[in-house]
C-alpha cells in the first residue's frame, strides 16, 4: 500500500493525473444487454491489434516469385510469391502460427460484425440524435475503415481467392469514366496483377488505415465520455441524468472481464474452426477459378450489386466507353451508405427537434424510424443474398436467371414491404402498452359479474413499470405556416410532406388524466 | 389528449437538459401532454443474496479466486502445449494439434479470467445504482464568450482579415503546396499509357496455342468435339512478367459440331474445323470465364454469372457483362499445331474508358 501511494505520488506530481481520475474515476455507465455490441467491437479491434502484429513478424509482404519449400507437401515446388509462400510457413511452420492467423481473421469477420450490429442499435433506438449526431458519422467512418482493413488484409496473403478478388477491384477501377484505367493503372503499378500491389496493400493495411482508424476510434470514445452514454427510459432515469454504475470499480471490472471474455471466445473458435485455408486454393493465377467461393461476408453486398444488374448496361458513346453495369451499382451502394451517414441530419431537419436527447428510445416508439432501418436492412440484405444467387440456384435446383429475377425484383419490393409491415407492427406494440399502463396485463383470470357477464381480470402494472411505457417522445405532423415574408418555400413543403410521413400515425402516451378516466370500463 | 404545444414553452417537462441561460433549444414538433406521467424516481434496491447472506459472499468469493487459478492453470497449460506439440514438418496432424492445444490453453486463460471479473463485479462489488446529473454540451455563455474573445484578439494581433494581402496569399499557398504530392504519384505506375498497354496481348501471328499450366502445343486433331482446353500463348513463361501477361491472353478452345457454330461471314476464317477459341478474362470485370457446359455450348463465369454462348461467337445472353468474349483467330501450322492468326481484334477483359478510342 505504502509502495501504491508513493508510485501514485510520483507520477501525480509528474503528470496531474488525479485530476483525471477524480473526474472519470466514477463516472456513470448506464447497463443494458445492447450496449456491448460496440464494446465487443472494440475489444475484437484490441484482438486484431495483438494477432495482427504477431502475424506482422512472420509475414513477407512480396510478389517476388520463389518455389515453396516449407513443410506443406501438396504445394512443394510450386512457384508463388513469398507473401503466399510466408503464409503458408506462418501456417504449417511456425508454432501458433495457424492459430493466431485464424484469430486475426475471426476477429476482423466479428469486428465488422459487431460494428454493424452497434449502428443498428445506434439506429433504432435513435441514439444518434442531438448531440450525438457527429458521432454517428465517426462511427459510420470506423465501419468503412473496418470494411477496408478487411479487404486488404484478406488480399495480402496472394492466394488464388484473394487474387480474384483483386481482379474484380481492377476492373471495377477500369469501368470509372476517364480516372478509371489510370487509377488502376497506377493501382497495381503497371498492368493487374503486376508485382506491387501486395506490398502496396501492406502499408495500408498495417499503417494507414489503422493509424486513420485508431484516432478515429479515439475520437469515438472522446465523444462518448463528453456525451456521456445514452440510458434506455425507465423509473428515475431522466433526460437530465445518467443512471449506472461507476467507472471504478463494477464497469471497469466487467468490460475488462468482458474484453477476456470476447477475446477467449474468439480464441476458441480459432482453435476448432479453419478459416481461409488458402493451401487448399492454391496461389494466384489469372487462369484457373473455382464455382461457389465466397469473398468474406461484408464484401458480400457489393458483390451481389455487381450480380443484379440487368444485361446490356454499357455504351460507346462519342468514343468512351461507359460501363454502367459498373457505375450504377456503385452509386446506388454510395447513395445508399451516404443516407445511412446522413441519416441523423435527415431526421433532426424533419422534427425540427434542437433538444439534446439523452434517452434512447425503443423502437417501437419511432414507428416511422424504425420502419426505414427494417427496410434498409432489408435493401442490404437482399444484395448480400445476391452474392450467392449461384450457390441458391445450385442447392434449390432452380435457374440462375429464376434467381436473378426473383432478386431483382425483392430490391425493391422487399424493402417497401418491411416499411409498411415494420410500421404497423410497431404502431400495433404501441398500442398494446398503452392498454397495458392504463388497464394493466390481462391476467388470464376470467370472473363472472353478478350481472351475469364475464370480464377478465386485468392486473396493475406498477408505476415504475408504467414509466417505463408511456415516458417517450411524441411528434405532431408539422403544419406550414408561410414565413416572415408570408410564403411558402419548397424546402417548406418538403419538410411538411416528410413530417406528414413520419408522424401522422402516431399513438401518443398514455396520460394520467386517462388513467383517472378510463382506468375501469 | 395530448395538445399540441406551440413555440417556445414546448421544450417543457424534462426534456431539456440543464441550460446554463442559454437559450431554450427549439423542440420542434414535440408535443407534450399537460397531464402526463410523472417520473416516479428510482425503485428500492432490491439486495442480493451475496449481500445478505456471508455463507453466500464467501461461496462467490472463492467462485471467482476459482476461476482465476483456473486462468494460471490455462496460461501454463499454453506453454506446455506448445512444447509439447511440436509442428512435425509435412505431418498436417501435428500442425492441427498445436493449433487445437494452444488454443484451447489460451481459451482457458482467458475465458475464466474474463468470467471471473464479471462475476466478482455482480455479485460482490456493490450493486448501487448511482445518479449522475448531465450537463448541457454547449459550453456556459460564458465560455462561449471567451472562446470567441481568442479568436477576436488573435485576429487582431495578427490582422488576418484586416491584411488581406497576407490573408489570400496564405490561403493560396496553402492550396497549392500539396499539388507536388499529388503528381510525385505518377511513378507508381511506368511511363507508357496504359490505354494501349491494355490493347496488346502476347498473341500474334504463329503464335502455338499450348495447354495451361503444362505449356504442350495443341494439335488440332486432338481436340475432340465437346471438349474444352484451358489454353495459354507458346513462350508465357519466358515472359518478362508471365502473370500480367497471362492475364490478358488466357484462353479457351472448344470444339463443336461446325453445324452448330454459328459464324459471322468475316469472321468464317477465324476458327479451324468447328475449333474456336475465345478470351478467357470475362468482358465484366474480368473473371476468368471458367464453366463450359457442353449440351448448351454456354460459358459461365463463376463470379457474377454472366453466360456466354459460344455456338454465336459468345454473345452475352444472361448477367451483367455487356460485350461477348473477343474471339481469337486460330490456323494450323504445317506440324498439325493450332496457332493463332493474329492478337485479338480488339481489347480483351474488362471494359475501360479509353477501350474504343
Ligand atoms: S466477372 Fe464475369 S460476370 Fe462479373
Amino acid at each position: 500500500m505504502r509502495f501504491t501511494n508513493a508510485a501514485a505520488s510520483y507520477i501525480d506530481e509528474r503528470t496531474s493525473i488525479s485530476g483525471a481520475v477524480r473526474e472519470l474515476g466514477r463516472k456513470i455507465f448506464p447497463d443494458h444487454w445492447s450496449f456491448m455490441l460496440g464494446e465487443v467491437a472494440l475489444y475484437s479491434f484490441v484482438v486484431i491489434l495483438i494477432s495482427g502484429t504477431f502475424l506482422t513478424f512472420f509475414f513477407d509482404p512480396s510478389m517476388s516469385h520463389v518455389h515453396y519449400e516449407g513443410s506443406y507437401a501438396p504445394l512443394r515446388g510450386i512457384e508463388m510469391s513469398a507473401a503466399m509462400a510466408s503464409t503458408l510457413d506462418i501456417s504449417f511452420d511456425i508454432r501458433g502460427g495457424l492459430l493466431m492467423r485464424q484469430v486475426h481473421h475471426w476477429a476482423a469477420l466479428l469486428f465488422v460484425a459487431s460494428i454493424g450490429l452497434h449502428m443498428l442499435r445506434v439506429f433504432f433506438t435513435g441514439a444518434f440524435r442531438k448531440p450525438r449526431e457527429i458521432n454517428w458519422v465517426i462511427g459510420f467512418v470506423l465501419f468503412i475503415l473496418a470494411m477496408a482493413e478487411g479487404f486488404t488484409g484478406y488480399s495480402l496473403p496472394d492466394d488464388l481467392l484473394s487474387g480474384n478478388g483483386l481482379r474484380i477491384i481492377d476492373g471495377m477501377l477500369k469501368g470509372f469514366p476517364i480516372v478509371g484505367t489510370w487509377i488502376s493503372y497506377l493501382l497495381f503499378g503497371g498492368e493487374f496483377p503486376g508485382l506491387v500491389v501486395i506490398p502496396r496493400l501492406f502499408v495500408l493495411h498495417i499503417m494507414l488505415l489503422p493509424a486513420i482508424l485508431i484516432a478515429a476510434l479515439g475520437l469515438h470514445l472522446l465523444l462518448m465520455v463528453i456525451n456521456k452514454h445514452t440510458q434506455f427510459a425507465g423509473p428515475g432515469r431522466t433526460n437530465e441524468n445518467v443512471v449506472g454504475v461507476p467507472v471504478m470499480p463494477v464497469f471497469a471490472a466487467k468490460a475488462g472481464g468482458f474484453f477476456f471474455v470476447v477475446f477467449g471466445v474468439l480464441v476458441l473458435i480459432a482453435s476448432f474452426f479453419q478459416i481461409n485455408p488458402i493451401w487448399n486454393y492454391g496461389p494466384y493465377d489469372p487462369s484457373p477459378v473455382s464455382a461457389g467461393t465466397q469473398p468474406d461476408w461484408y464484401i458480400g453486398f457489393a458483390d451481389g450489386a455487381l450480380r443484379l444488374v440487368p444485361p446490356g448496361w454499357e455504351f460507346v458513346l462519342w468514343g468512351w466507353t461507359f460501363s454502367f453495369n459498373i457505375l450504377v451499382p456503385v452509386a446506388i451502394l454510395g447513395l445508399f451508405i451516404v443516407i445511412v451517414a446522413i441519416y441523423p441530419f435527415i431526421e433532426a431537419w424533419v422534427t425540427g427537434d434542437k433538444r439534446e436527447h439523452h434517452i434512447a428510445e425503443r423502437p417501437r416508439n419511432a414507428p416511422t424510424r424504425t420502419a426505414i432501418g427494417a427496410a434498409g436492412v432489408t435493401f442490404y440484405a437482399v444484395l448480400w443474398a445476391a452474392a450467392s444467387s449461384d450457390l441458391m440456384a445450385t442447392h434449390f435446383r432452380l435457374s440462375i436467371e429464376g434467381v436473378i429475377h426473383t432478386l431483382q425484383a425483392l430490391l425493391f419490393l422487399g424493402p417497401l414491404i418491411a416499411f409498411l409491415v415494420t410500421k404497423r407492427v410497431c404502431l400495433a406494440l404501441q398500442k398494446k402498452d398503452r392498454e397495458i399502463a392504463l388497464h394493466g396485463y390481462e391476467s388470464g383470470r376470467i370472473v363472472r359479474l353478478p350481472g351475469g357477464e364475464y370480464v377478465e381480470v386485468h392486473q396493475p402494472v406498477s408505476e415504475y413499470e408504467r414509466w417505463r411505457l408511456v415516458s417517450y417522445e411524441d411528434y405532431a405532423p408539422l403544419m406550414i405556416r408561410p414565413n416572415d415574408q408570408g410564403r411558402i418555400t419548397l424546402g417548406m413543403r418538403m419538410r411538411a410532406a416528410l413530417s406528414r410521413w413520419f408522424f401522422e400515425d402516431r399513438i401518443s402516451p398514455a396520460t394520467k388524466g386517462e388513467l383517472e378516466q378510463g382506468g375501469h370500463h | 389528449m395530448a395538445k399540441q404545444d406551440n413555440g417556445e414553452s414546448s421544450a417543457a417537462a424534462g426534456s431539456a437538459v440543464e441550460n446554463h441561460g442559454a437559450p431554450k433549444a427549439s423542440s420542434g414538433t414535440a408535443v407534450v401532454a399537460s397531464d402526463a406521467f410523472t417520473n416516479p424516481g428510482l425503485p428500492p434496491h432490491q439486495p442480493r443474496v451475496t449481500d445478505v447472506d456471508p455463507a453466500k459472499e464467501r461461496q462467490a468469493t472463492r467462485r471467482v479466486g476459482g476461476l482465476f487459478l483456473v486462468s494460471i492453470l490455462g496460461s501454463i497449460f499454453a506453454i506446455v502445449a506448445y512444447i509439447v506439440f511440436p509442428i512435425v514438418p509435412g505431418d498436417m496432424l501435428s500442425v492441427r494439434l498445436n493449433t487445437l492445444f494452444l488454443g484451447l490453453g489460451i481459451t482457458l486463460a482467458l475465458i475464466p479470467l474474463g468470467i471471473g471479473a464479471i462475476y466478482w463485479a455482480k455479485n460482490l462489488m456493490s450493486n448501487h445504482e448511482h445518479v449522475e446529473m448531465r450537463h448541457s454540451t454547449r459550453g456556459t455563455e460564458e465560455t462561449r464568450a471567451a472562446a470567441a474573445r481568442v479568436f477576436t484578439l488573435g485576429n487582431e494581433e495578427s490582422g488576418f482579415t484586416r491584411r488581406k494581402l497576407i490573408r489570400n496569399s496564405l490561403i493560396g499557398a496553402l492550396a497549392v503546396f500539396p499539388l507536388p504530392a499529388i503528381v510525385m504519384f505518377r511513378d507508381l505506375a511506368p511511363a507508357e499509357n496504359p490505354a494501349t498497354l491494355f490493347k496488346h496481348t502476347m498473341w500474334d501471328e504463329g503464335t502455338r496455342l499450348t495447354l495451361d499450366p503444362s505449356g504442350a502445343p495443341i494439335r488440332a486433331a486432338d481436340v475432340t468435339i465437346g471438349s474444352v482446353f484451358h489454353v495459354i500463348p507458346e513462350g508465357l513463361e519466358e515472359a518478362e512478367h508471365p502473370l500480367d501477361e497471362k492475364a490478358k491472353a488466357a484462353v479457351l478452345l472448344m470444339r463443336l459440331d461446325p453445324e452448330e457454330l454459328n459464324e459471322a461471314e468475316d469472321r468464317k476464317d477465324w476458327s479451324y474445323d468447328g475449333i474456336v477459341a475465345y478470351s478467357k478474362i470475362c468482358t465484366h470485370v474480368g473473371c476468368p470465364v471458367a464453366l463450359y457446359e457442353q449440351h448448351t455450348h454456354h460459358l459461365l463465369c463463376p463470379c457474377h454469372q454472366s453466360e456466354f454462348d459460344v455456338a454465336n461467337h459468345c454473345e452475352v445472353i444472361f448477367g451483367p457483362a455487356k460485350r461477348p468474349l473477343p474471339q481469337l483467330p486460330i490456323a494450323v501450322d504445317s506440324e498439325g499445331y493450332l496457332v493463332a492468326q493474329s492478337d485479338f481484334h480488339e481489347p480483351v477483359g474488362p471494359s475501360f474508358w479509353e477501350r474504343s478510342a
